[in-house]
């Protein structure tokens, strides 16, 4: 077992130098560097003041030099500044993380409840209308995008009906409560979630299918058990360790989706402020937004293999 | 009745052909037939967009400002007077394409990768593999956000980039099927015989993965559509005035839109919705129809 977390984490650092790689061309491809926006800042702009600019900044090493003075900071947690606000991008990244982690971790943890129980209930009624309908409603689920979905909630449950607010995170003005924060968490949520319960609905019921064949709930039945405890017990307990994958197959998307939603709901997280720093062509903090979340998915893979393992004793590590 | 009985019989007569059986199993998927003829209305509507939409999708009429949905303009105008369903078809041409040219340029990338990586094995495996771990490393909207950011926003650019980040879900596709070929005995004659391998695996082992690759690139098509829309919702893909799904819901963001001109913004994002779902049922239906070693239960992935 510990070989097997060596082993996947040794064979992670080359593909991690390639993402850092990667990461560091598109930041250096892109128009402007940190004189650049220093020189918009400060007046005087002389040519060899922006040369010796440069010089400090060492930007004007060879590329492979500056990359490897890059990636040594980065090992040490520095992320450079912003080249609009100066601050550092680390602080400007964790200081937004907890807000995209609860809009995320709810989304997420309402899809996996939901999306597994609507699954096992399709399971169950395999072949009936019920089954039909909640596959259609599956389908349907997958193809709605998720700002289309925001603008619908939105437009339903805060301009028709004006039960919740249509964006930021708190009241302007109040103090923080959290009956106020969940209010506003609700639509963001729910804009997040859907695609994410369509998925699990559908492995959850294939899953449970599977389940459902194998000759242990035979047994179960034949021992005259109750069909909820063959259901809950035996067949829904097994049925949820293929899930495991769909939470590692469903960070990336995540991240993706919390940038859209975030942007339509202004939900101050680290996605609005990726796509703020898009629009800005603020590339320290764009280099630090796709690193950080591609270090989080990269974990979030090797954390769902060993959960994986952990769950299913079929499974061995050797 | 006997016309029925005679009717019966030829059928079971007429020859029973690889793409025949395929096609019935795909008849036989009613899901999938019901997103093939929405598709369908949808892909001609499109395409044939200039002579159904009647309209300049770019033609400004300041009289016609925000009117409702009327005869005249069927889904309404904007704010400049444009004619919603004329942009609304065009737009679609935009997103349709877009998912056409970057699926392909993805598969082929993914088919060559993955084909490679497959035969040969070895050093040449582990570092397309490698290379694959990366891609997928990062959300792939984020990354796609980031590359469009430096080479700017273009409907050319959306193409490029999101085709040249997507094809590793193809390539891994490809690599499991030619692992589990490339020892079989139709290769082992073949190279007996001294065939080369680009031959062993253009005539040889390719046509014979053709059908969960189909399967993949059906479904990916509505994969780059949603991300298409994304990024042009966010204002990096298609840019004003040309019209998109993603950059005609862009254009109704404001609460006063959202609220005052639902007209403005359900009909593209519903023509999302359905083009997503059309394509699905089809990749569906198609698995169903060319991989039939798949069992599916109607609704895995």
């Amino acid at each position: 077992m510990l070989t097997y977390i060596l082993r996947k984490i040794l064979l992670g650092i080359p593909v991690l130098l390639g993402v850092t790689v990667v990461v560091f061309a598109i930041a250096s491809a892109m128009p402007g560097d940190a004189v650049m926006a220093m020189i918009t800042a400060e007046a005087p702009s002389s040519e060899e003041l922006i040369a010796m600019r440069r010089g400090q900044l060492g930007l004007d090493q060879p590329i492979w030099v500056q990359y490897s003075t890059w990636l040594w900071q980065v090992l040490q947690g520095n992320l450079g500044r912003s080249f609009i606000t100066g601050r550092p991008v680390a602080d400007m990244i964790f200081e937004r993380v907890p807000y995209t982690l609860e809009l995320m971790g709810v989304a997420l943890l309402v899809s996996f409840a939901l999306g597994t129980a609507l699954g096992v209930v399709s399971a169950l009624r395999q072949y009936h209308t019920t089954d039909y309908v909640l596959t259609v409603a599956g389908f349907a689920g997958v193809a709605i995008p998720d700002f289309f979905l925001g603008m619908l909630l939105v437009y339903v449950f805060s301009l028709e009906l004006r039960w919740l607010p249509s964006s930021g995170m708190g009241t302007a003005g109040d103090a923080f409560s959290l009956v106020d924060n969940l209010r506003h968490l609700v639509l963001p949520a729910a804009a997040l979630a859907l695609f994410r319960t369509a998925i699990f609905m559908r492995y959850a019921r294939s899953s449970m299918l599977e389940v459902l064949t194998q000759d242990y709930m035979r047994t179960a039945r034949a021992k005259g058990l109750s069909r909820i405890t063959i259901v809950l017990r035996h067949g829904l307990r097994n049925a949820l360790i293929p899930l495991v994958t769909v939470f590692g197959l469903t960070t990336p998307t995540l991240f993706g989706g919390s940038v859209v939603v975030e942007t339509i709901f202004q939900w101050p997280g680290i996605g609005l402020l990726f796509i703020n720093a898009v629009i800005d062509r603020d590339s320290p903090v764009i280099m630090g937004y796709v690193l950080i979340t591609a270090l989080i998915v990269m974990i979030s893979n090797i954390l769902t293999d060993l959960a994986y393992g952990a769950l299913d004793p079929r499974v061995s590590y050797d | 009745m006997t016309d029925a009985s005679t009717t019966f019989i030829v059928d079971e007569e007429r020859q029973r052909t690889l793409w025949g059986d395929a096609a019935r199993r795909f008849l036989r998927h009613r899901l999938a037939v019901a997103g093939f003829i929405v598709l369908s209305i949808l892909v001609l509507a499109c395409v044939f967009a200039p002579w159904v939409g009647q309209f300049d999708p770019n033609g400004i009429d300041l009289r016609l400002r925000n009117q409702p949905p009327s005869f005249a303009h069927w889904l309404g105008t904007d704010g400049t007077g444009r004619d919603i369903f004329a942009r609304m078809l065009h737009g679609g041409r935009i997103s349709l394409s877009v998912g056409i040219v970057a699926v392909t340029i993805s598969a082929s990338i993914g088919v060559v990768l993955g084909s490679i990586a497959g035969y040969f094995g070895g050093r040449v495996d582990l570092f397309i593999m490698a290379l694959v771990d990366m891609v997928l490393t990062f959300p792939r909207l984020v990354i796609i956000i980031a590359f469009v950011a430096v080479v700017g926003p273009s409907i050319l650019n959306t193409m490029l980039v999101i085709g040249l980040l997507s094809w590793p879900a193809v390539a891994r596709l490809a690599r499991g099927e030619i692992l589990a070929l490339r020892n079989q005995e139709f290769v082992q004659a073949a190279r007996a015989l001294g065939t080369s391998n680009r031959v062993i695996i253009i005539e040889h082992i390719l046509p014979n993965i053709m059908g969960p690759i189909i399967v993949a690139i059906t479904l990916d098509i509505a994969t780059v559509i949603l991300l298409e829309a994304s990024l042009s919702f966010l204002g990096l893909g298609a840019q004003p005035p040309t019209a998109s799904w993603g950059n005609m819901l862009r254009d109704a963001r404001t609460l006063s839109i959202l609220e005052g001109l639902p007209w403005l913004w359900i009909p593209p994002g519903v023509a999302i919705a359905l083009a997503v779902l059309g394509i699905n049922a089809v990749g569906d239906g198609l698995r169903d129809a060319l991989d039939p070693r798949h069992v599916t239960d109607g609704g895995s992935e």
